[in-house]
């Protein structure tokens, strides 16, 4: 196989499975056009290569009977000499409890976001761990309230096909 | 009392289509694979732009013809995408969705008597058309072992000296078939030798796969003997917006827009402002859209052969047209028991001419979820009705 057609079945097996990680790559490879085996070894290399970093699945948790508390945290650090924000920002996300860090351009540095069992978990990690640390100078804290959609998905209402069932 | 009706339309007969919809829409909880729109809604960001424009009240009527912005960006359109050169102001026109485009086209352009070429299967509005225009259907038969494709042959063997319009219903509804360069190239010479006008149905020209629709109207010479249709409604998602169009040669404009303005006043208001954002921003879209169909295409297809139902490749539009005839069973007892026994729901070909005999219109519209749970079923009525 061609490098530039490898290249072009990567792109599309990505954006397929970033919307359905449940497509088999058989599916996969009737839907692309491409052989089964080419798209095994395709996503082999892009999980080796970290292109590919894992298969999550999208969980509305308001819908269980588990209590779930998210918070995005605004956080201003002073990068470290040599390191710039990565240390720190190492140091922030081997906790358990962070879900993602981004570093940001604007009024902050590092966007922190914490899932808790409950506000008073995602405080004491606040006050406890993240504050204390000596590279951070300040921390805003902001509760999620609702969420509407994630990773391109309304959470909110299911769409029902309201096309009538046959048409010309 | 005096009989109100007039013969010509009281002789028409209803939709093939229309009768399966009445036993489909009985059965609760069947799947349907038999719907002929998108199943994506139209993008936010036309849609949005509806919304403002009724915030901005813009709930007047627009030029009989359509907006003028409108037809700029038709122009600039075709132009684009299709390399089609038509002036904006005196050779479009904004219809209610390709079908009234359809309509006045045959009407402005018959006289009682003249035939039109009509090859099936195809829509199922352009015969009852041509009827109602005063016009003489002829029903030139498509073959499964061309894939459908119009051959020069053919045409020549329905074309008589009371031809005057060929119908091109390429990207097809309901066989997905497709015209190349060089099929088109063979029609377009008899085209011209025999002094035919064309009316090209071209509402799926977006959906094409695995190279760009050509347009009959591209070929030397056709421009002035061809009516393009086109529209919104599966490109863009925008079928319930009702809005199409159509581009051809002055004469022949002017006098659809005759037609238009006394029929219709102009077509809404509403949609061609989201229309207009459609064709400035929605190039995306249309692609991503395209990117869907396409896999479902390949899946559906390999499917429907997997179960051992020949199949061609449909190039475009978003249906298969699945050979049915290994079963022993007509278009119309497939479907029915289809129905019954498994509860999906297919077209039979036969709704759309009778040459659809032995064939299926599958709709692979829906996510791939759907049309996998669907599939299987067929798959499982196949080999039980071996």
């Amino acid at each position: 196989m061609e490098d530039k057609n490898r290249e072009q079945l990567k792109e599309a097996i990505l954006r397929a499975i970033e919307k359905n990680a449940k497509l088999s790559t058989k599916d996969l490879a009737i839907m692309l056009g491409y052989t089964e085996e080419e798209v095994t070894v395709s996503i082999a290399e892009m999980e080796a290569d970290s292109v590919i970093c894992g298969y999550p699945t999208l969980i509305n948790w308001d819908k269980t009977s588990r209590e779930r508390v998210t918070a995005l945290i605004e956080v201003k650090v002073t990068p470290q000499r040599g390191q710039g924000f990565d240390k720190i920002a190492e140091r922030i996300y081997r906790f358990d409890e962070v879900e993602s860090v981004y570093l940001m351009s604007g009024g902050f540095d590092l966007t922190v976001i914490i899932d808790g069992k409950s506000m008073r978990e995602v405080a004491n990690f606040v006050s406890g761990k993240l504050a204390p640390m000596e590279a951070v100078l300040s921390c805003a804290t902001h509760f999620v309230l609702k969420k509407y959609k994630e990773h391109g998905i309304p959470l909110v209402s299911e769409v029902e096909d309201e096309r009538m069932l046959i048409t010309p | 009392m005096r009989n109100p009706l007039n013969k010509t339309v009281t002789e028409i007969k209803p939709s093939g289509i229309r009768k399966f919809f009445d036993i489909v829409s009985e059965m609760k909880d069947a799947i349907s694979l038999g719907v002929g729109e998108p199943d994506f809604d139209t993008p936010w960001h036309i849609r949005e732009e509806g919304i403002y424009s009724l915030e901005k009240g813009r709930t007047f009527y627009t030029s009989n013809a359509g907006l003028a912005e409108l037809k700029e960006e038709i122009g600039r359109y075709l132009k684009r995408r299709f390399n089609l050169d038509y002036n904006p102001a005196k050779e479009t026109l904004v219809t209610i969705g390709g079908s009234e485009a359809i309509d006045i086209g045959l009407r402005a352009m018959l006289d009682p008597g003249d035939e039109v070429l009509i090859p099936q299967p195809s829509y199922v509005s352009y015969l009852p058309c041509v009827t109602l225009a005063g016009g003489v259907p002829v029903v030139i038969e498509l073959k499964a072992e061309n894939e459908f494709r119009l051959t020069r042959q053919e045409v020549l063997d329905a074309v008589t000296e009371k031809t005057k319009v060929l119908i091109m219903p390429f990207p097809n509804n309901p066989t997905g078939s497709i015209m190349t360069r060089e099929d088109l190239q063979e029609i377009v010479d008899v085209v011209i030798e025999k002094d035919l006008f064309v009316i090209s149905d071209e509402i799926y020209s977006e959906l094409t796969y695995g190279g760009n629709h050509v347009s009959i109207a591209e070929f030397p010479g056709m421009k002035e003997r061809t009516i393009v249709i086109n529209g919104f409604s599966k490109s863009y998602a925008m079928t319930g917006w009702r809005l199409g169009y159509a581009a051809g040669p002055e004469n022949v404009i002017t006098q659809m827009i005759k037609i238009h303005q006394f029929a219709i006043m102009c077509a809404p208001t509403t949609s061609q402002y989201a229309a207009v954002e459609a064709l400035k921003n929605g190039d995306e879209d249309v692609a991503m859209m395209r990117g869907e169909y396409d896999k479902r295409r390949r899946y559906v297809v390999n499917a429907l052969r997997e179960m051992g139902l020949n199949c061609f490749e449909p190039k475009g539009a978003f249906y298969v047209f699945p050979d049915i005839r290994g079963t022993g069973m007509t278009s119309d007892e497939f479907a029915n028991c289809l129905l019954q026994e498994e509860k999906v729901a297919v077209v039979p070909g036969t709704a759309f001419g009778d040459c659809g005999e032995g064939f299926l219109r599958i709709s692979y519209a829906y996510s791939i979820e759907n049309l996998k749970i669907a599939l299987e079923r067929i798959s499982r009525f196949v080999k039980n009705h071996r």
